[in-house]
């Protein structure tokens, strides 16, 4: 397995999980960075590349789930903190999909 | 003479499978791939499917620009979807596999739809129809893509030999026109080129290879004639004969529309034969007495598997309704021979002619037939469906199809399904039907007069080289037919014929002086076969 530079987690307190909407939000801001992210639901894995709304949305991380992240590359340090922020900042008022009501929000 | 790059004319001449005049550029066909997409190299599939997920990305923009934010949310994430080359990486490998581009996308996107449906989270499970919305979008634009741009409308198709389903898959609405280095006058093709009216010759001496693509061509119907890169001369010819024959034909069209009358007064009924439910949306029924023929294969040659009873129920009650009252004969499923079904049909029958086909293959596979009779029954409801039965040889064959149409009405009455009993009667192309005609209890039979012929002639339709024995005014065909009618008319039960020399002027008189007075005939060959049966004086015939 390859070596990663940085590793982070984020509690994911997202109300619905990381569903459509979260994960288009996610794939899109790791997209701009150079490093090479992944993500997992686990510590342990499964880790899918954090660039793959496809891979991503397999991962099916239901609300609550703790998300894991690392990086590899120059800017690694920098994509863990942009990701952790989202996480935390809940998608960035990304409350709800579906129209589902949200618990939990950290900025209610 | 020659000045320039212009070719000199060419003229050769063929045999007449269709008649008719058609002008247009030609298109050179070749008979393995040819002017119609099939499964391309891998590169090129690859290609194809690239460009139609490139399109389907292109039409998301557009929809996105024009919704709501709520809409623009799902587009969003259909876009991201589709850009991640994640989900058409497998798609990818199995096309370089050798998977055709529309198959390996499906697969790969059905496996994907199979995750989310299987997923415990009701928002997960939600996205499954996204991702049949991509994938649809993706196929669609794949099964209108071509890799090389198909015919101009109101082209003349040249080539080897054109197979029936390429001939459905192109538009004839725009005009057009065959012709055939081989080909035949008497196969399917020839047959759906009658109902359509597109001019087709077929057995021309011509080299393919030195036909320049686009150059101006002629075919004329009435002379067997294809003419490439004609001179003003024959231009003009061409165009007073297909003028001419324009006039004859609205004479034609005069007896189209008025009910049939021999010379000395005796009304002849005149009906259709169809081959596709289409063909009869740009029709008036008051112009027939119903529909003589169905060809129920057109339901089972798709590529999504048999048809179910829904299907075929809708289709025929389409029919029926069309019909307002007239009699639609509905032919159970003829597969086999030169209708081959993938799946149904046998292979590598040595005689696939004298082979599992008719009403022998549907007894052989009671569970298909049985869907047919079903929708059959319940299309009864509807209006005056008769099943006609192919193919049948023995009096047995006859009756086991009667107790599966039992057992169909006890089924669908059981069930409260509204359902009538239709008529029950056969075609009679097979020689020993002909003969012991009378050994049948069938409430109608019907001559199929090209396999009736071929087996009689021992000449096959397909075969142009025995072309001439494939005579059915043959006195020993004409002999059978005039059987079959004298007993029809003695026991008081419906004779007709349906195959192509009803529709033929040139056999009109024979026929009914065998003692027919019920034929069934292409669309495009009624007002022919109505202006023919006007000239015959019943009375004076022998």
């Amino acid at each position: 397995m390859d070596e990663f530079t940085a590793t982070s987690s984020a509690p994911l307190t997202n109300s619905i999980g990381l569903h459509a909407r979260p994960s288009v939000k996610l794939t899109k801001l790791a997209k701009t960075f150079i490093s090479r992210i992944e993500v997992a639901p686990d510590e342990n894995g499964p880790w899918v590349d954090a660039k793959s709304i496809v891979k991503v949305m397999a991962v099916k991380a239901a609300k609550g789930t703790t998300l894991h992240f690392r990086a590899e590359g120059p800017d690694a340090l920098a994509a863990l903190a942009a990701l952790r922020e989202l996480v935390a900042q809940n998608f960035l008022g990304d409350e709800a999909d579906s129209g589902e009501d949200a618990q939990g929000n950290a900025h209610g | 003479m020659r000045k320039g790059m212009r070719m000199a004319e060419l003229r050769v001449t063929g045999r007449v499978a269709s008649g008719g005049f058609a002008a247009g550029p030609v298109t050179v066909f070749s008979t393995g791939g040819g002017a119609i997409r099939g499964a391309g190299e891998p590169v090129a599939e690859a290609q194809a499917l690239r460009d139609a997920i490139a399109a389907a990305l292109e039409q998301l923009w557009d929809l996105a620009a024009n919704v709501g934010s709520d809409g623009a949310d799902i587009l969003a994430f259909q876009t991201a979807m589709l850009e991640d080359e994640t989900l058409s990486e497998t798609a990818f490998a199995a096309i370089g596999a050798g998977v055709t581009a529309d198959r390996a996308w499906r697969a790969a996107l059905d496996a994907e739809i199979g995750g989310y449906e299987a997923a415990d989270d009701v928002h997960f499970k939600a996205r499954a129809s996204d991702l049949r919305d991509i994938r649809d979008r993706v196929a669609g634009i794949l099964s209108g893509a071509t890799t090389e741009p198909g015919p101009p409308a109101g082209a003349i198709l040249v080539g080897e030999d054109l197979t029936p389903s390429r001939f459905l898959s192109m538009d004839w609405s725009g005009g057009g026109g065959i012709a055939l280095t081989q080909g035949s006058a008497s196969g399917h093709v020839a047959t759906l080129a009658r109902a359509r009216g597109v001019p087709m010759i077929v057995g021309l001496d011509l080299d393919l290879g030195g036909l320049a693509q686009r150059a101006d061509a002629l075919i004329d119907g009435a002379s067997a004639t294809l003419t490439i890169e004609p001179e003003a001369a024959t231009r003009d010819d061409f165009a007073a004969r297909a003028r001419a024959a324009k006039t004859s034909r609205s004479a034609a069209d005069e007896f189209r529309t008025r009910p049939a009358l021999t010379a000395d007064g005796t009304p002849i009924a005149v009906c259709i034969n169809i081959a596709d439910p289409a063909e009869v949306e740009t029709l008036d029924p008051r112009i027939c007495d119903g529909i003589g023929l169905v060809r129920t294969e057109f339901l089972f040659g798709d590529k999504h598997g048999l048809p179910d009873e829904e299907t075929q129920y809708q289709a025929y009650r389409r029919l029926a309704e069309w019909a307002a009252g007239k009699p639609v004969t509905i032919r159970t499923l003829d597969a086999g021979a030169d209708k081959p079904i993938a799946g149904l049909t046998l292979d590598h029958e040595a005689n696939p002619f004298l082979g599992m086909r008719g009403i022998r293959l549907s007894l052989a596979k009671p569970e298909i037939f049985r869907t047919q009779l079903r929708a059959l029954c319940r299309a009864a409801a509807h209006g005056a469906v008769e099943i006609m039965l192919p193919m049948v040889a023995l009096p047995r064959e006859l009756e086991l199809a009667r107790s599966h149409l039992d057992e169909a009405l006890i089924g669908l009455q059981a069930a409260g399904v509204p359902c009538r009993r239709p008529e029950l009667g056969i075609m009679v192309e097979v020689p020993a039907a002909a003969i012991t005609v009378d050994a049948f209890d069938a409430a109608f039979f019907s001559i199929g007069s090209n396999d009736l012929t071929q087996y009689v002639m021992a000449a096959a339709r397909d075969s142009d080289a025995v072309a001439e024995l494939n005579d059915p005014s043959h006195p020993a065909v004409l002999r059978l037919i005039a059987q079959v009618a004298a007993y029809g008319a003695r026991v008081g039960r419906k004779v007709s014929l349906c195959g192509d020399a009803g529709g033929e002027p040139r056999f009109i008189e024979a026929l009914l002086a065998a003692g027919l007075r019920a034929l069934s005939v292409s669309a495009a060959a009624l007002g022919s076969a109505k202006e023919a049966i006007a000239r015959v004086n019943i009375g004076g015939l022998g």
